[in-house]
């Protein structure tokens, strides 16, 4: 049995940017479906994903646009103040003083309560999400459903599922993941590399409060972050060399507990271990076309960077609400929104800024991740020029907080 | 003028895939059209606004032009035709190029949009006696035609009274011959050359003594602008080159 059903926009793929993708169309009133292969009672689960996600307060404001926000904000931990300290936290608290190398955020020099993003569980967002999509008339979920095909024609695009129905739209949005089936499938080709390190994530309980603050160390292996999650616990994503990692994965609770204490001290008093340990291989890509007739990529499809502040998920989320924006327009112009004449102004807008972002990150990484003497003289005395020149210090703030370019009408402050 | 028969085009089913290839140069964004699509999106902005203005349609609406007859004079490859259609509009599209109809039709049924592509003239439409519409478009049209007043007069006759026309030419000015002359056709190559004669250009107020002769007033005048620092079209208040015009004709 062949059924075929008509949508305005295909997505391809039911994580967080697809979810979240389908929402914000689906409120400017387009009709989306979305396709993902697993099963959503799985992806809602705990044991789905035990990461965590720094969201920035402009990425936020999508979030409220959509109605999300009420469901999501009791576990959101607001981060106050970002410290970042180059080298190991015993440097700063050795002898009481704190080291010169090291930088201070803090949100309320932006402005009374706005904190400079929230750190929140993957597994809070996605419950949001999916609670969103199942009361959302304009969004059809279908999943688990395999994909066995995509063809992409003259004038709609068509997605074949293996239970028999085709999904037909003038446009299908790729939120397919980093590995996006998709994008090989057009033949867009990525720019990439791995970082010689992986990502070590767990989640910890601390005898002391954290007071919201976000710390990064900047250690010889890479970046080590205590990220503040609500009920006294705290999110760390810790870069570590590729070679030592499944060591440090492999050790015994308390031995990992030590390995941790040891790289940033006794701030958090007595911690202990509240998740299982999470790692994945640190790595760098960037679609060479962000389109192709008939389809636009988002999120992780598009581009991965490195984990150093946390930006990863906000550019998707800047993607979701340009996309939103670009395809609105064309559609109040009576304009055919899968055409490249209209995507084009969507990659236009988010090439260049996904691009230098991830560059960015890039070559902060690079410049951190080291214990080379002339590198780490400039980069303390960069960090201190930042630290004692307040515009610059609330440029970086708004950096951190997907604050900057031209925002889409999603992300922007309320008038 | 005689009047010729009428018939909506229909197309071979051996000639699809010749005029799909067609189709797919004028549907082509980086193509020989790619001026055309960098500029369509600002007539047509201009059209939607003055007719969501003029029938108190809400812009933002799904189809904001539902009900309203349109007949799009010179629909070429259907570059406006099928962006109403899907505004909402009943769309009758009119060019005197058979090639360019058949062309037309073969993007529209790619596109499952349902328009009544014509090969033939507003003369012709006229003298077969067809109901006048609600908007009717003029878009780039009167600096090519043999006759300007023959023709103005004709297609304003095909508007219903309490009805609007949208035209958009090219202004006769030392400015627009140096621009939309020298620097489309010979400097960026945008138009092949010789596509215009410069003394065909339309001044806005030779239009307005036309129309206003036809029973169309002239309510507003916007210019199109470009500029080349960013590649954008844009409206704006210089009518000196590219101009757009909203012509309404009075309740009987």
């Amino acid at each position: 049995m062949n059924t075929q059903i008509q949508f305005d926009i295909v997505i391809v793929g039911g994580g967080l940017a697809g979810g979240l993708a389908a929402l914000a169309l689906a409120k400017n009133g387009f009709e989306c479906a979305v396709v993902d292969a697993q099963d959503p009672q799985t992806m809602r689960g705990a044991a789905f994903d035990g990461r965590t996600t720094a969201l920035a307060y402009a990425a936020g404001r999508l979030f409220k646009r959509l109605g999300l926000w009420d469901a999501i904000e009791p576990k959101a931990e607001p981060i106050r103040d970002i410290l970042v300290t180059d080298g190991q936290a015993r440097d700063r608290f050795r002898g009481g003083a704190v080291s010169p190398f090291h930088l201070h955020f803090d949100s309320r020099e932006l402005g009374p309560d706005t904190p400079l993003g929230w750190i929140i569980e993957n597994l809070t967002l996605r419950e949001a999400i999916f609670e969103a999509i199942d009361n959302n008339a304009n969004v059809s979920l279908f999943a688990p459903a395999r994909r066995s095909g995509a063809r992409f024609g003259a004038g709609f695009a068509e997605v074949d599922l293996e239970g028999g129905e085709t999904l037909s739209a003038p446009l299908i949005i790729a939120a397919d993941g980093r590995f996006s089936a998709l994008r090989a499938e057009v033949g867009i080709k990525v720019n990439k590399w791995t970082y010689p390190q992986t990502g070590i994530v767990v989640t910890v309980a601390h005898e002391k409060p954290h007071h919201g603050v976000a710390q990064e160390f900047f250690l010889p292996p890479g970046p080590f972050a205590i990220l503040p999650l609500t009920d006294n616990r705290s999110s760390l994503v810790w870069s570590e060399n590729k070679t030592a990692a499944p060591a440090f994965l492999a050790l015994e609770d308390e031995a990992f507990i030590h390995q941790i204490e040891a790289r940033f001290g006794p701030y958090l008093g007595k911690i202990s271990l509240a998740s299982p340990r999470w790692s994945y291989p640190l790595a760098f890509h960037l679609a060479q076309s962000y389109i192709a007739p008939r389809m636009a990529l988002i999120g992780d499809a598009a581009h991965a960077v490195h984990p150093i502040a946390g930006q990863g998920f906000n550019l998707g989320v800047k993607d979701i609400a340009a996309l939103a924006d670009v395809l609105t327009e064309a559609r109040g112009l009576g304009l055919d929104i899968g055409h490249m004449s209209v995507l084009e102004n969507y990659q236009r807008w988010r090439r260049f800024d996904s691009t230098s972002l991830a560059l960015g990150m890039d070559l902060l990484n690079r410049l951190f991740s080291n214990d080379i003497t002339p590198l780490r003289i400039a980069r303390d005395a960069g960090m201190s020029v930042v630290g004692k020149i307040p515009p610059l210090r609330r440029m970086f703030m708004r950096q951190a907080g997907a604050d900057f370019g031209k925002l889409p009408s999603l992300m922007q402050a309320e008038a | 003028m005689t009047a010729q028969i009428n018939t909506t085009a229909t197309i071979d089913p051996d000639e699809v895939s010749k005029f799909s290839a067609i189709a797919e140069e004028w549907w082509d964004p980086f193509g020989k059209f790619k001026p055309l699509h960098k500029f369509n999106p600002v007539r047509l902005a201009y059209i939607r606004d003055a007719v969501c203005t003029h029938f108190k349609r809400d812009p933002h609406s799904k189809k904001p032009f539902e009900g309203l007859r349109l007949l799009d004079v010179g629909c070429g490859g259907g570059l406006v035709a099928e962006p109403m259609r899907r505004l909402g509009a009943d769309v009758t599209a009119i060019d005197a190029s058979e090639r360019n109809i058949k062309t037309a039709l073969a993007h529209s049924m790619t596109m499952k949009l349902d328009i009544d592509y014509r090969a033939t003239t507003v003369e012709s439409i006229a003298a077969a006696g067809s109901p006048p519409f609600d908007i009717v478009l003029n878009l780039e049209v009167v600096e090519h035609v043999a006759d300007i007043d023959l023709f103005l007069k004709t297609s304003a006759d095909l508007v219903r009274p309490g009805g609007i026309m949208t035209l958009a030419s090219i202004n006769r000015t030392l400015k627009a011959f140096i621009l939309a002359k020298v620097g489309a056709e010979y400097v960026l190559g945008w138009l092949p050359r010789g596509a215009h004669d410069p003394r065909k250009f339309v001044k806005p107020e030779e239009a307005r003594l036309i129309l206003k002769g036809s029973g169309l007033n002239i309510t507003a005048v916007a210019g199109v602008s470009y500029n080349p620092l960013i590649d954008v079209w844009r409206i704006s208040e210089d009518t000196q080159v590219n101009y757009m015009l909203t012509a309404v004709k009075a309740q009987k």
